[in-house]
């Protein structure tokens, strides 16, 4: 068994898990925030991104344990209280969802990387937006609102 | 996935010693091969050695045109440093290319280079810049490095610490990544240097990475997409599966050749 300690949106949580225990089983069973989703077994769909330490990854391929330590934002800790962050508005307002499975995935992921165009200086412009979704994949928008969504929010963030 | 006992190494001594005590363990830097393939069981190591938490393994150190790049230096790493974009654009440009954003967080040219996937990115480089790729053992040259299709010069309880390489005059990687896994189908980095061409082929052929000795003499004597045209890219060398056949490939090998050439300037 792996004791984990890490911080989650802000909160010190630890836990004994079996070293098998992958990140989002973690955060789903052990801490039961279930924004986190599991959308495929291949790494490939994206529902599962975090952020740790900062910077986004898919909870489904790291190991809690390999997590030990660290810092760990998930969707429910991006609102401030009842207030959303302007990711989460504006995918609400340019309706940038639909079932809503890819949504927390999608809005970890666009965080991220509106968070690292601004501190390199890059201009986050649609063509830009949609290389950059490339680890995220979404059944039913087509996409197009989820671009316009993560546009509008660069512009406010 | 099996059930595994995880170990977090401070050291690479550390590493080997902890390797030395295992039944049947295995290295583990960003995980983004060897979680998944746990994960589909096609893997089952008795025990998971963290090389992540070294800092000796990490980073870029750049003297003159000689860059070093760290084993556990993620694809976001490389992908982001403006030293190294100043020096040697292309490998930038190709870990950026690497899967996605937040594979890239995560994954290592370390890991990448010791899987030795057949359609990897970082194998082409290493070749097409003529890298020496360092271990806890011993310095190799890449060509003698890599071996075959997953298949490496490195023993079991031997940790790649860096790979460097000098800075070519010029260089370029093109890469026709399949569209659902984003790996290569084919990919091609050239580069030139003093007069010497280099063209390495990841993606395409049927025993890995490879060198194309015909395409690197046209390049030497003339640098220009038209000269890779006269190449022969021989289809029976070539790798045939469900998402191209040899031919298709043997073509695209040409196709990315004169991409990069043409990126390249
Ligand atoms: C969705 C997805 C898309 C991807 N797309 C691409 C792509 O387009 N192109 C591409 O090239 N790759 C791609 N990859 C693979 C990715 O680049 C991996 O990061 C890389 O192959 C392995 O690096 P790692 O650090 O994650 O290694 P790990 O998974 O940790 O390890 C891989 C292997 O290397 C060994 N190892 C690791 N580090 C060392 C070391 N320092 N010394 C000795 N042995 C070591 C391990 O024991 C293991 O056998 C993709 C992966 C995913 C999940
Ligand atoms: S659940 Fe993590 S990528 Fe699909
Ligand atoms: S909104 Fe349904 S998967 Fe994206």
């Amino acid at each position: 068994m792996a004791s984990v300690s890490i911080k989650v949106n802000g909160k010190d949580v630890s836990g004994e898990v079996e070293d098998r225990t992958l990140l989002v089983e973690f955060i789903r069973e052990n801490l039961r925030l279930t924004g986190t989703h599991v959308g495929c077994d291949t790494s490939q769909c994206g529902a599962c991104v975090v952020h740790m330490d900062g910077k986004a990854i898919k909870s489904c391929s790291i190991l809690a344990a390999q997590a030990n330590g660290s810092e760990i934002t998930t969707i429910e800790g991006l609102a401030n209280g009842s207030e959303l962050h302007p990711m989460q508005t504006a995918f609400k307002e340019n309706h940038g969802l639909q079932c809503g499975f890819c949504t927390p995935g999608m809005i970890m992921a666009a965080t991220d990387m509106v968070r690292r165009y601004k501190e390199s200086g890059r201009e986050l412009d649609e063509t830009a937006i949609r290389e950059e979704l490339e680890g995220n994949i979404c059944r039913c928008t087509g996409y197009h609102n989820i671009v316009k969504s993560i546009q509008d929010a660069a512009s406010k963030m | 996935m099996y059930e595994t006992v995880y170990h977090r190494a401070t050291s690479t001594d550390d590493a080997v010693a902890k390797m030395a005590e295992a039944e049947d363990a295995k290295f583990v830097s960003g995980g983004m091969t060897l979680i998944p393939t746990m994960k589909q069981r096609l893997a089952a190591p008795s025990d998971l050695i963290d090389l992540r938490h070294i800092d000796a393994m990490k980073g870029i150190a750049i003297d003159g045109k000689k860059v070093t790049i760290g084993a556990a230096t993620t694809h976001a790493e490389v992908a982001s440093s403006s030293e190294l974009a100043d020096l040697c654009p292309a490998i930038c440009n190709l870990a950026g290319h690497i899967g996605d954003p937040h594979v890239r967080h995560m994954g290592t040219i370390g890991g990448s280079i010791a899987n030795n996937d057949p359609a990897a990115d970082y194998p082409a480089a290493m070749i097409g810049l003529g890298a020496e790729i360092m271990t806890t053992k011993r310095t190799l040259p890449a060509e003698d490095f890599f071996v075959g299709m997953f298949e490496t010069a490195l023993e079991d309880d031997e940790i790649i610490t860096a790979v460097s390489f000098t800075a070519p005059d010029k260089a370029a990687y093109s890469k026709f990544p399949n569209p659902a896994s984003r790996y290569a189908m084919a990919g091609v980095f050239v580069a030139m240097n003093g007069g010497d061409a280099r063209v390495a082929v990841t993606g395409a052929g049927s025993d890995g990475v490879f060198r194309h000795t015909g395409m690197e003499d046209a390049l030497s004597s003339n640098w220009s997409a038209d000269a890779v045209s006269d190449a022969e890219v021989d289809e029976g060398d070539m790798l045939s599966d469900l998402h191209g056949d040899a031919r298709y490939r043997a073509n695209l090998v040409k196709v990315m050749a004169k991409r990069a050439v043409a990126a390249a300037g």
